[in-house]
């Protein structure tokens, strides 16, 4: 692999023993998907973040990276979301135990000069690439995100990889950065306009279970809204490995292939029917639930209004939570959307999220919720049932 | 019974012998395995309920969380990671959680290990990618 002069003196430890290993783990990851070269990146986003996910053995990792006073190159750097609200934990029922290791993964993150935006949405929260631009991004729904509705390149980075590009400023030249890798190979003709977000996130989780490292080409699907594409890839990311898609006359990309490079992809038709399917698959068939989790991947702004407005002059029944990035919630509380919400009974949320915060102590069986990707981790994450429904269904059924 | 050697590509070197234990589904170590006990959680997946730990764990690549690396490292950490891993064509996340993990790590064998590699066969993995499969 072609490494510049700089490169090599970041890899000869030159710079001090922290670049050095960033770039080591940047040189073996190019060597293995035979890199060329590596390129320079805009912007990176780092997940890894939940004391609950990456627990003791990942907490003395990141403090031995923050030790050997390294500092992110890319300024544009984000974190993915942490265990907790750094406001309202309390609020979340956290034992002290727990808020004060997740606290001393965050000054870790802060000491290498990551911004801590804790969200599943950078792109919501300031850290938006453009198209062509070469990025290392971690968090499935977010790679999946920047790769096909922003047109940004990068491959599905790990937590880890994408802070040593943070670091270092590189990333290996392979995969998802280069066009050939880009183009679709399988043309997914959707027989139905999807009606709502699970419509929409159950088509993404149903295709990345069958083609599950394919670059599907979705046509058929009408207008999709920012929301619903965001739901689509998260679903596509979490049964499988896919971490781009084109959908027709709507992505960046998608008017770059011609006839010719779809006349070559495999065929398949969906309907409504199998997805339904797959999204009772994926369901409890009992109506009975304790509490609706709404924002997985975090709300936008559009979002929260919508169960905003429709809480006005209701009161929740239930538990209910929203979760969201710091940034849109200031937005939200400007617009009077989160005093609508907690006013209801309801609690909006930043910095965390249902999969990655520990909530099995909140002793719920079954949560509802609109998110295929939620109800794909939370079983196995947080040991609860998952009921999946529309956003305007959740709230119905609770208020 | 039968003996068996495959050649691949050696990406984290180890030489060790163990017990396959093989799937032909993707696996995402963050939600799919609980990295204290080792055990397959992930509710639809076929290795569902399988124990990992000590096992050579043969599946085509990684799907799902990008978390799944520091779950492999704190695998290694906890004592409940896989021997070794053999992947179809690995990923970035696997690849990453293994070289931090040191877990050997071999991919694109010339045969398909899903298809002759057998749960519970004795496979015995080498630094420069032999792989030597007794079933």
């Amino acid at each position: 692999m072609y490494l510049t002069r700089e490169e090599e003196k970041m890899l000869d430890g030159e710079y001090g023993e922290g670049l050095a290993k960033c770039m080591r783990l940047l040189v073996v990851l190019g060597e293995i998907f035979e890199a060329e070269k590596m390129v320079r990146v805009k912007s990176c986003h780092v997940s890894g973040v939940s004391y609950k996910n990456i627990g003791e053995p990942g907490l003395e990792l990141l403090k031995s990276f923050a030790m050997e006073n390294v500092r992110v190159k890319v300024k544009k750097t984000t974190l993915n979301p942490s265990g907790m609200d750094r406001k309202k934990w309390r609020r979340m029922g956290l034992p002290e135990n727990f808020v004060q290791k997740q606290t001393e993964i965050l000054k870790a993150f802060k000491r290498v000069g990551v911004n801590l935006t804790c969200s599943c949405t950078p792109y919501l929260a300031g850290n938006k690439p453009k198209p062509g631009d070469y990025v290392a991004w971690s968090e499935s729904s977010a790679t999946v995100y920047v790769n096909s509705v922003l047109g940004a390149r990068t491959n599905r980075e790990s937590g880890l990889s994408a802070l040593a590009s943070a670091i270092t400023g590189r990333t290996p030249y392979y995969g998802y950065l280069l066009d050939e890798n880009r183009k679709p190979n399988v043309k997914v003709k959707v027989k139905f306009k999807p009606s709502n977000v699970v419509e929409a996130g159950g088509l993404g989780y149903l295709i990345g279970k069958i083609f599950p490292e394919r670059v599907p080409f979705f046509s058929g699907l009408g207008f999709m809204d920012f929301d619903w594409l965001k739901a689509l890839g998260a679903g596509l990311a979490s049964s499988g490995a896919v971490t781009l898609y084109h959908v027709e006359n709507l992505t960046p990309e998608a008017k770059l292939f011609d006839g010719k490079c779809l006349a070559e992809a495999e065929k398949f038709e969906v309907e409504r029917e199998d997805v339904k399917k797959a999204v009772e698959d994926l369901s409890e068939a009992e109506e009975r639930f304790d509490a609706v989790f709404l924002g997985c991947p975090h709300y936008s702004l559009n979002q929260l209004k919508d169960v905003a407005y429709f809480l006005r002059g209701r009161k929740v029944k239930a538990k209910l939570w929203v979760f969201t990035s710091r940034s849109v919630y200031v937005k939200a509380k400007g617009l009077g959307y989160v005093g609508l919400i907690e006013k209801a009974g309801g609690l909006v949320l930043c910095d965390t999220c249902m999969v990655v915060s520990p909530l099995e102590n909140l002793g719920l069986e079954c949560v509802c919720t609109d998110s295929c990707k939620a109800a794909h981790y939370l079983p196995s994450t947080n040991r609860v049932k998952v009921k999946v429904k529309s956003p305007f269904e959740c709230l119905e059924a609770i208020s | 019974m039968g003996f068996l050697r495959l050649k691949g590509r050696s990406l984290v070197k180890g030489e060790v012998e163990g017990e396959a234990l093989v799937t032909s589904q993707p696996i995402s170590f963050f939600g799919g395995v609980n990295p204290k006990t080792g055990f397959v959680v992930e509710k639809n997946h076929e290795l569902y309920g399988e124990k990992v730990t000590g096992k050579i764990l043969v599946f085509p690549y990684g799907k799902g969380s990008s978390v799944g690396s520091y779950v492999l490292y704190a695998m290694a950490r906890y004592g409940t990671a896989p021997l070794a891993i053999i992947n179809l064509k690995t990923d970035p996340i696997i690849a990453v959680g293994c070289a931090l993990a040191n877990i050997p790590l071999i991919d694109r064998l010339d045969k398909n290990p899903l298809e002759t590699i057998k749960t519970g066969d004795k496979v015995k993995v080498f630094l420069d990618g032999w792989v030597e499969v007794e079933g």
